[in-house]
């Protein structure tokens, strides 16, 4: 039966295949490769579950597919509960690998969070990534919740006036094992959190700063610089949170002023970032953190 | 939630959904009424009314049945009326668990998804490629009553009790009327019918079980004699009447025009479908000439309410 459109299968290679057609200087490709390269290490083999977005876009026309693993393709709003099906099969079957949900901002912080707080509420024993580009990419640019203040898009021409939903404070009060934020410009810190994540059970939410030039109106060359930048100024702090309770600030950011990260994207015009107002919300953001950090006692994991 | 409902049957997952049918708001309302399921009636699902609790029971065991064979593998809802049913309680027989299992083999999807396969579910399509799906899914609806017919008679011979056919008929012989009920309404329309029919008049009744695939040809065989059809309905497709009565004039559209199809809104929202109201149907179609727009039963104050 091809009703579903099941593509040709193939085993024994890379979760992303050659020869996809994501744009250059994508960042969620980058996040692609480097799932697989922790899964790799980790000797864990993974099915994906992805709702729509780029993601599923990245997988290509039947009947071939750009996904080297198990790959099913939800509805908006529904991967999370997807996936707590393909893990609930998974574990009464006794079979092997993660399941990984694999979804844009738009299905996360938007259309997908009552499904996502379901099944984080539940514990359920899947990964969920979050792959952040801040607008709804494969469909013409729109603002989504996750777009910073300021930013331009087709829905915000003027520049979005709210600013970005805190997803991690929100994923975090579900006390769920293991929540953290993720970077491409940090392979090292990606990879460790991916191997904290793969040796543990149950919800497991990493949020990914995952720029798009397409839609920051960025060059492709610049984007592993621009989420570089994001983090050391305090735009974009990774850190990780255990069991909802315990912080721990990841890399510390060193200052590095949040104005070419702006200026870098024709998003951005610039007289509509309050850059002071920027800094300081750079500021109280970690301020934050580190308060969150001190308040409980280090709880003891595997990560250094 | 739509939209999951449709990709269950686009991706032939024999789910069974039991659902009970409730007033969709605003404004708010808990009472009986199709629309809720009807609604969802094109989205690659089966779907079954029933009147009784051992009919929902009997009908939720033969549609796991249903949507597991191979050469049909769509969902299946089975529909009961919100509190008629879903809130009394009635003598149910429970079969036992070996019969079930004996009833029932264990599921084989044959697309399920393994580990160990790179295969991509539900990724793009081109539109020849899913056209042809849809064709798939056309044929699958297509071979619904053959099948049924065999989980009926499997049924039967498992558990010793008749689930039920897709469309049960009552006094259909010779019957020059008939009313064409779903759900409840079907155990009060067989007491007036069969007062009527005591009382010497050539009135039946057809009780329509499947709703999707809609059971055409069963229906024009049982009305075969009937010059009158007075459809029922406990659902309104705004702007287009009831949702059985448009079915059931597709139906016989082209294969028979001597036929006065009448629609009769009733019991929708809640309201209680007693026998005077069907008395009430019963005079309005022996005095028509011909079919004319769906008839409001039960409007109070000339309808007036946005005062």
């Amino acid at each position: 039966m091809n009703a579903t459109a099941p593509t040709v299968s193939h085993t024994d290679e890379c979760l992303l295949r050659p020869g996809n057609t994501n744009c250059g200087g994508c960042g969620m490709s980058v996040g692609l490769s480097m799932l697989d390269r922790a899964l790799t290490e980790a000797g864990e083999s993974c099915s994906l579950v992805i709702p729509a977005c780029c993601g599923i876009v990245t997988a290509g026309a039947f009947p071939t597919t750009s996904y080297g693993v198990p790959t099913i393709a939800t509805t908006f709003a529904s991967s999370p509960a997807v996936a707590s099906g393909v893990a609930s099969i998974r574990d009464l079957n006794d079979e092997p690998g993660q399941v990984i949900c694999w979804a844009g901002d738009g299905g996360t912080y938007d259309i997908g969070l009552g499904t996502l707080s379901a099944a984080a509420e539940r514990n359920e024993n899947i990964i969920y990534i979050c792959y952040d580009n801040e607008i709804y990419g494969n469909t013409g640019g729109q603002r989504s919740s996750a777009t910073p203040a300021g930013a331009r898009t087709t829905t915000t021409p003027q520049g979005k006036a709210e600013s970005k939903k805190d997803i991690m404070t929100i994923m975090a009060a579900h006390r769920i094992p293991y929540a953290a934020t993720l970077s491409i410009a940090h392979p090292d810190d990606f990879a460790r959190k991916m191997s904290t994540a793969l040796s543990m059970k149950g919800m497991r939410f990493l949020l990914l700063h995952s720029p798009c030039p397409t839609g920051w109106k960025s060059e492709p060359e610049d984007s592993i610089k621009l989420v570089r930048m994001a983090v050391a100024s305090g735009l974009f702090p990774l850190y990780e949170v255990f069991n909802g309770a315990t912080y721990r600030i990841n890399v510390e950011p060193d200052g590095t002023d949040p104005t070419e990260y702006f200026q870098r994207q024709r998003r951005f015009a610039d007289d509509e970032i309050d850059l002071a107002a920027t800094r300081r919300a750079c500021s109280d953001r970690m301020q934050r953190l580190q308060a969150l950090v001190d308040q409980f006692p280090r709880c003891d994991t595997n990560s250094r | 939630m739509a939209e999951n409902i449709m990709v269950a049957g686009y991706y032939r997952l024999p789910i069974v959904m039991v659902a009970v049918n409730r007033t969709l708001g605003p404004p708010w309302n808990i009472w009986a009424d199709q629309g809720d399921t009807l609604m969802l009636r094109d989205f690659a699902w089966l779907q079954f009314y029933c009147e009784t609790n051992q009919e929902v029971l009997d009908t939720t065991l033969l549609a796991f049945r249903l949507a597991e064979d191979r050469r049909i593998l769509l969902p299946v809802m089975t529909c009961m009326d919100a509190f008629i049913v879903s809130h009394t309680q009635t003598e149910t027989d429970l079969p036992e668990q070996d019969g079930v299992d004996r009833f029932l083999p264990d599921l084989d999807l044959p697309h399920r998804m393994h580990p160990d396969e790179a295969r991509t579910l539900g990724g793009l399509t081109w539109p020849h490629e899913e056209l042809s799906m849809r064709l798939e899914i056309d044929e699958a609806m297509r071979r619904v009553p053959d099948v049924y017919k065999e989980c009926r008679e499997s049924f039967t011979e498992t558990f010793g009790r008749d689930p039920g056919d897709v469309i049960q008929t009552f006094a259909i012989e010779d019957a020059e009327v008939v009313l064409i009920v779903s759900g409840t309404m079907a155990t009060t329309a067989r007491e007036v019918v069969r007062r009527r029919r005591a009382a010497g008049e050539k009135i039946g009744l057809v009780k329509v079980k499947m709703y999707r695939p809609y059971p055409e040809a069963a229906l024009r065989e049982a009305c075969q004699s009937a010059t009158r059809l007075a459809v029922l309905d406990r659902n309104y497709a705004a702007g287009a009447g009831g949702v059985f009565w448009q079915d059931t004039r597709a139906a016989f559209q082209g294969h028979r025009d001597d036929v006065i199809i009448q629609n009769y809104l009733t019991g929708l929202c809640g309201g209680d479908v007693t026998p005077a109201v069907i008395d009430e149907i019963l005079v309005d179609i022996a005095s028509r000439s011909e079919p004319g727009d769906p008839v409001w039963m039960g409007i109070e104050n000339g309808g007036e309410t946005l005062q």
